[in-house]
């Protein structure tokens, strides 16, 4: 019981921090419609995908990336939490590890999953076809592909003693793990160059992606991946990292 | 009645330095208990260790009847701490960070709000409860951690340095709510502090640590009355000369120089003013000042590890006198 009330105290701080950053609430509005107007538009209209426009396709790309983006810049109130002493109050409480590491987590992919929700809306004043079950079906994928990407996150962030190299985790891992998802282009067909075709099946959010894709854009689309292995893929990918997470935040200090 | 804290050869080793070296002490229920120390003495490592923060290198300690390492968890449910370094989500109200701090303790629910509202009222920080704490200054966050560190009614708490960079004012109202909470809450108090009037306003004992060793432990009144009698300081424009004069009046090495004037520890202060005079103007030796007082913590300080507490090191002993101080340790 105690552990429980402990985990929902640590969710309900993330999302209260998160809220109450205006900044980013805004910076989550104007981002993913600079991509779905500006740049679907100039560049979509080169890259032809049978069957669907380049907005249509780009759309649960930028979901994704949202999701990352978020998940990442989440994970990294760690570090905040260290320089500022936080972490220590959280670190001597009576409450395991693995609940602090849960409570962070839930709390950040919650709030990750907020900022994919605000992107999804967009699709309706796009113009994207979807029924209510869509929504539904969509909400659950968007927590499964957060749970893993937060946990690297806070793994990272875990490791990390400063702020200073907030800049490598956008160089090493944010951007290799957008470009190579498939998120912005197709990363499988003709003339893909065989080393992308590689690396992207090595990446998480490419199944992740995919089975968004699946859901939103229906038979419209052709999946890389039947629906239950994109899934599949992701929940395993998330339970290492969890695990991976938990280990992690035991050695801390 | 059976000891609060009990540590029992409890040390700490980085790498090759011995920051807590084989520490033997108790602490008693309803004390506050001061370790008092430069910076690097070995105190924030020993209440670390007293915390389970840090895994002691070997020795055992017990606190609060638990043991350290094997009880762990009941440890820390059953202390408070306040960090040296802040430790509070100023993106949060006070109330928010209260009440976290309860649910992080196992707090009943149903007694969080009673229990948040008296602490509050407490540290009077009752009309503020609810602004974020980016708004507030040093001294209330610190009054805040104070208080928080009793949500969940600890019976020991830990305060590591609980007024560095505060102001006089401030400080002063700090030392007034720890001696208040203790009272109100009927806890023990283990307190480490660099500052000499820290230690001597709130400590019932003190232990003067220096190298990772307790040097002595004693009560306030009961340290200063180790040095057996008062400090003299003159000032005068040949330091050096008046040392060696007066070091060999007095025969033995009781004499130090301090920020550019001399201190001299005699038995009986009034006594020794005109003699001092006397030998100063018989060697052409111009006296500008001359005061005689008891003696303080500083004083003491002095005494048994051979150097001041200040960081900026300027009340060095000099010549033979450190050489003989550092001899007693």
């Amino acid at each position: 019981m105690t552990e429980i009330r402990a985990l929902y105290t640590l969710w309900l701080r993330e999302i209260k921090r998160f809220i109450r950053d205006r900044v980013r609430v805004i910076v989550s509005f104007v981002q993913p419609l600079l991509w779905l107007v500006v740049f679907a538009g100039g560049f979509g209209a080169r890259l032809l995908i049978p069957g669907i426009n380049y907005q249509q396709y780009l759309f649960p790309g930028i979901i994704g990336q949202t999701l990352l983006f978020t998940a990442m810049f989440m994970g990294i109130s760690v570090i905040w939490d260290k320089e500022f002493g936080f972490m220590k109050e959280i670190l001597v409480a009576p409450v395991s590890r693995f609940t602090i590491f849960m409570g962070k987590m839930f709390g950040d992919s919650t709030a990750a999953l907020l900022q994919g929700i605000i992107v999804f809306a967009f699709g309706f004043i796009l113009g994207i076809p979807f029924n209510p079950i869509t929504l539904i079906a969509v909400l659950p994928i968007m927590l499964l592909i957060t749970f893993g990407l937060v946990s690297v996150g806070l793994t990272i962030a875990s490791f990390m003693g400063s702020l200073e190299n907030f800049g490598a985790i956008q160089t090493f891992i944010n951007l290799p793990l957008f470009f190579l998802s498939g998120a912005l282009f197709p990363v499988s067909g003709p003339g893909t160059p065989e080393w992308l075709q590689v690396a992207s099946t090595f990446n998480p959010l490419t199944y992740g992606i995919d089975a968004l894709r699946t859901i939103i854009l229906g038979s419209a689309w052709t999946p890389l991946q039947p629906l239950y292995i994109n899934l599949g893929i992701v929940c395993i990918f998330d339970v290492v990292m969890v695990g991976v997470g938990t280990w992690a935040f035991g050695r801390m200090k | 009645m059976p000891y609060t804290i009990q540590t029992h050869k409890l040390t700490k080793t980085f790498n090759t330095l011995k920051a807590v070296d084989s520490l033997d002490i108790t602490v008693e229920p309803g004390e506050i208990f001061g370790l008092l120390g430069p910076n690097g003495a070995g105190k924030t490592t020993t209440v670390s260790m007293l915390c389970t923060i840090l895994k002691p290198t070997s020795g055992t300690a017990t606190v609060n009847g638990y043991d350290l390492i094997s009880e762990a968890d009941k440890v820390r449910k059953s202390i408070g701490i306040v960090f040296q370094d802040p430790s509070i989500d100023d993106r949060l109200t006070a109330r928010e960070n209260l009440t976290m701090h309860a649910n992080l303790y196992g707090v009943p629910a149903s007694e969080q709000k009673d229990r948040i509202a008296r602490i509050l009222k407490l540290v009077e920080l009752e009309d503020r409860a609810d602004d974020l704490l980016r708004t507030y200054s040093g001294g209330m966050r610190r009054r805040l951690e104070l208080g928080r560190g009793l949500i969940h009614y600890p019976k020991v708490l830990f305060l590591d340095e609980p007024t560095v960079g505060l102001d006089p004012q401030t400080r002063d109202h700090i030392w007034k709510y720890i001696k208040e909470l203790k009272e109100a809450h009927d806890i023990t108090v283990v307190l480490t502090t660099h500052y000499m009037d820290e230690a001597d306003r709130l400590s019932d004992r003190i232990a003067i640590m220096d190298h990772g060793k307790i040097v002595v432990l004693d009560t306030p009144p009961a340290l200063k009355e180790t040095l057996e009698g008062d400090v003299v300081t003159v000032r005068a424009n040949n330091i050096d000369a008046l040392n060696k004069l007066v070091s060999h009046w007095l025969g033995l090495n009781q004499t130090r120089i301090v920020d550019g004037a001399l201190e001299i520890t005699v038995h009986n202060g009034k006594a020794a003013l005109p003699r001092i005079m006397e030998i100063a103007t018989q060697n052409n030796i111009y006296v500008e000042s001359l005061i005689s007082r008891e003696p303080n913590l500083e004083d003491v300080f002095l005494h048994y590890t051979g150097r001041s507490i200040r960081e900026d090191n300027s009340r060095e002993l000099h010549g033979l006198a450190a050489a003989q101080r550092r001899a007693i340790r």
